[in-house]
């Protein structure tokens, strides 16, 4: 088990709502960018004198450019449907963590500096000057916030906190006050082209080591290629699908996809990186600069379709805005949805019996899904709502014997984060992560215990990475997540594969 | 005309006032708000009149509360739902003739001012035996539920214990439409049941209670899901790809 500094939580069978203790987080704090990662997307380098004033005037800004946060902030009534939501509150018991407590941190101020109510009865409503203490609540709490839409779920008027804690990121970076982690990787991604900084010779050395391992084991000579012009694809994935475990997995999984397909396909090392953090941090222009990648690579290798790999947050940009920060992608085969989610390409082959599977070579596993939050709620797969459910859990049970869902009140559209979302995914935020994720990993428990799972596919390269960390906390395997592509990568057979059954052989003969 | 009578006169020309263009305000200015990215929690759906029937469970069952939790739904339901039973059987007051559905709510606008005091009553006990909901309680919130049970219990009064003359409350209130108030009539329950509602209508545009048109205006909500099928972008990210 990892060595912890704080406490990590006892799992219990049932989901208890812990009473609230308020505080206990308040010491969590990420990283603050130094000024040499604020200047490149655009920010002042370190806290202004007149910080104050500033960052009211952007609030008021962004109260005028977002219906969102302008509804949000009025709209609340305290009537408490959020509070048992958040994973973070159940994990820490930080009232600061229940939705509506983190809301309130901007509510307070917008009402005291934009309604008449706050201006006039400032106690009454609970409305606050907005001081330095509450500025260090905001930059502790505002990052506690996995903008994962489980509240926004249950609010009966929608209210979505991510919308919040976005727009509080994006006035912190406009006075001055960024996160190391997120504002970091946005640049890398400016200057090198993705959020693990390789360059794209490292891309090259590592794609030409897949192929050659694909070969040794199967003798088919399946291609990892990157920037060939003319491919018919893009394929845009997380950079942690080109190194890491349980990642890359998942990468020789779409290769071995397209293969069959008989498509031809390639990467870009100009955007070498589905994730967008410009999300993460509210930024409307960096969100769209670091999408604007996507329009050049897919112009510059003249592909016909785009399609993105397993990534949660990523899938919510590329399908949700893609189309509205760098589309219109007229120049693209109209016949395909653009983007395309890998799930989708995979399923439609599945379903044209393109693909042939020997489900026993997952016979090793017993495996439950995790539908990453932003796949869940803020994104669709297929043709109808609730693609995102049923597309990924299909190609579960076309690629293994052994499925079990989790409980039904922490899946689907009420899937628990992993803990790690929203650019939370650095080691200084390793308390909340672990807390965090206790809801989530409770549901693995359970099914553990009571169906004998022994693995939870994702299609995300945060919630991987975060359960490979995270799970050691609570005495599991860090191995126990695997990549979705990772299974139908063990499954799939491909055409001319060498078959140890010679039976087989006989009839590919024939 | 009686100095009450002409104070509660102005007082209710004021508070009309003070509700339509404090709440028009707020429907413009929402209205007039771009939404720039499409955010509807998903799964949504994917046509306009899908949205429709979405925002139909929303204003009607309350549904994605119903989901969050049970206790509140089932009193928040009660109270609105009284309160617009309520709101039906007073429309009696403000017209002449009175029209037919009206006249057929009459009775269930009675059981609707007791559902609407015990909903309230169940959402203001769980604001002090709920730690959650205790925490995020101002006293705003406090005052508000106050304020709407007093109008239920001094309405409920009326109707059962202390009646007041009804007909000349109507002739006091259809003659505000031609600014020629009618002599209101002086029991102090029905003066302090008007001055409450008049208290109300004031503070509604100030308030939470905005979170009636807000509903309406929840981009995660009212939004189509078809990013992929259709391009949506609003002037200021426009003039962004212009420069």
């Amino acid at each position: 088990m990892a060595k912890a500094t704080f406490e990590v939580p006892e799992l219990s069978q049932y989901l208890d709502v812990p009473p609230v203790t308020p505080e206990t987080m308040a010491h969590s704090k990420p990283f603050v960018a130094k000024p040499e990662f604020q200047a490149p997307l655009g920010f002042p380098g370190e806290l202004m004198d007149d910080w104050q004033e500033k960052a009211l005037d952007k609030m008021g800004e962004l109260l005028g450019k977002y219906r969102s946060l302008r509804v949000y902030l009025d709209s609340c009534v305290k009537c408490g449907s959020c509070t048992d939501k958040c994973h973070y509150y159940l994990g820490t018991k930080d009232p600061k963590n229940m939705p509506v407590g983190r809301q309130d941190l901007m509510r307070k101020v917008y009402r005291r500096y934009f309604t008449l109510a706050g201006k006039l009865f400032p106690k009454l409503v609970g409305a606050e000057d907005f001081t330095k203490d509450v500025l260090d609540d905001w930059y502790s709490y505002y990052h506690q916030c996995s903008q994962c839409r489980r509240c926004s779920v249950f609010c009966p008027y929608g209210i979505d906190t991510a919308e919040i804690s976005m727009a509080a990121r994006e006035i912190m970076d406009s006075i001055g006050v960024g996160q190391k982690y997120c504002n970091e990787i946005i640049g890398k991604v400016y200057t090198i082209g993705n959020n693990l900084g390789l360059p794209g010779p490292a891309l090259k050395d590592t794609l030409e080591g897949l192929e050659e391992d694909v070969f040794d084991e199967t003798g088919v000579a399946v291609r990892y290629p990157i920037d060939e012009v003319g491919a018919e694809i893009l394929l845009v994935t997380p950079s942690a699908d080109f190194f890491a475990e349980p990642h890359v997995d998942g990468l020789i999984g779409y290769g071995k996809v397209f293969h069959e397909a008989g498509v031809t396909w390639t990467l870009s090392s100009h955007a070498s990186e589905a994730a967008n953090f410009g999300m993460f941090i509210g930024s409307y222009d960096n969100m769209r600069r670091v999408a604007q990648r996507i329009r050049e690579a897919a112009i510059e290798l003249k592909v016909k379709r785009i399609v993105f790999g397993e990534c949660g947050h990523a899938w919510r940009v590329a399908y949700s805005f893609l189309n509205t920060l760098a589309g219109p992608w007229d120049f693209l085969d109209p016949r395909y949805p653009v983007p395309q989610h890998i799930c989708e390409f995979t399923y439609n082959l599945i379903q044209e019996g393109k693909l042939t599977f020997d489900k026993s070579e997952n016979d090793d596993k017993v495996l439950t899904y995790h539908d990453s939050c932003n796949v869940a709620r803020a994104s669709r797969m297929g043709n109808t709502p609730g693609g995102q459910f049923e597309i990924p859990r299909a190609i579960i049970r076309e690629t293994c014997n052994h499925f079990y869902d989790m409980d039904e009140d922490t899946i689907r559209d009420r899937t628990f984060c992993c803990g790690g979302g929203g650019g939370l995914l650095t080691d200084d935020l390793m308390e909340l992560r672990v807390k965090g994720a206790k809801p989530r990993v409770e549901a693995l428990n359970n099914v553990m215990l009571e169906k004998g799972v022994t693995h939870m596919a994702a299609i995300c390269a945060i919630c991987k990475s975060q359960f490979t960390k995270v799970l050691p906390y609570y005495g599991m395997e860090m191995d126990q997540i695997v990549s979705l592509h990772q299974l139908v990568s063990n499954a799939i057979v491909l055409t001319g594969q060498d078959v140890e059954d010679d039976e087989d052989e006989a009839d590919e003969a024939a | 005309m009686s100095f009450l009578t002409m104070v509660y006169a102005y007082l209710f020309y004021f508070a009309a006032l003070v509700l339509l263009a404090g709440v028009t305000f707020k429907v413009v200015q929402y209205a007039r708000t771009p939404a720039p990215l499409k955010i509807p929690t998903t799964p949504a759906p994917t046509t306009r009149s899908g949205v429709v029937f979405r925002m139909t469970r929303e204003i009607v069952l309350f549904e994605s509360l119903f989901r969050g939790n049970k206790w509140t739904w089932i009193f928040g339901w009660i109270f609105h739902f009284g309160l617009f039973l309520v709101t039906l059987r007073h429309l009696r007051y403000f017209m002449e003739p009175v029209w037919l559905p009206i006249e057929l709510v009459q009775p269930f606008g009675i059981y609707g001012g007791i559902a609407m005091v015990v909903g309230l009553a169940g959402l203001w006990a769980r604001r002090f035996f709920v730690d959650r909901v205790r925490y995020i309680s101002s006293p705003s919130d406090h005052l508000i539920l106050a304020l709407l049970i007093a109008i239920g219990c001094t309405g409920l009064l009326m109707k059962f214990v202390f009646h007041t003359d009804v007909v000349a409350v109507k002739s006091f209130f259809i003659g505000l439409y031609s600014f020629d108030p009618q002599p209101l009539p002086g029991d102090p329950l029905l003066l302090l049941h008007l001055f409450l509602v008049a208290a109300l209508m004031i503070i509604f545009p100030y308030s939470k209670l905005l979170h009636a048109p807000g509903l309406f205006f929840s981009p995660s909500r009212n939004q189509v899901d078809n990013p992929r099928e259709r391009r949506h972008i609003v002037p200021w990210a426009k003039r962004l790809e212009q420069e």
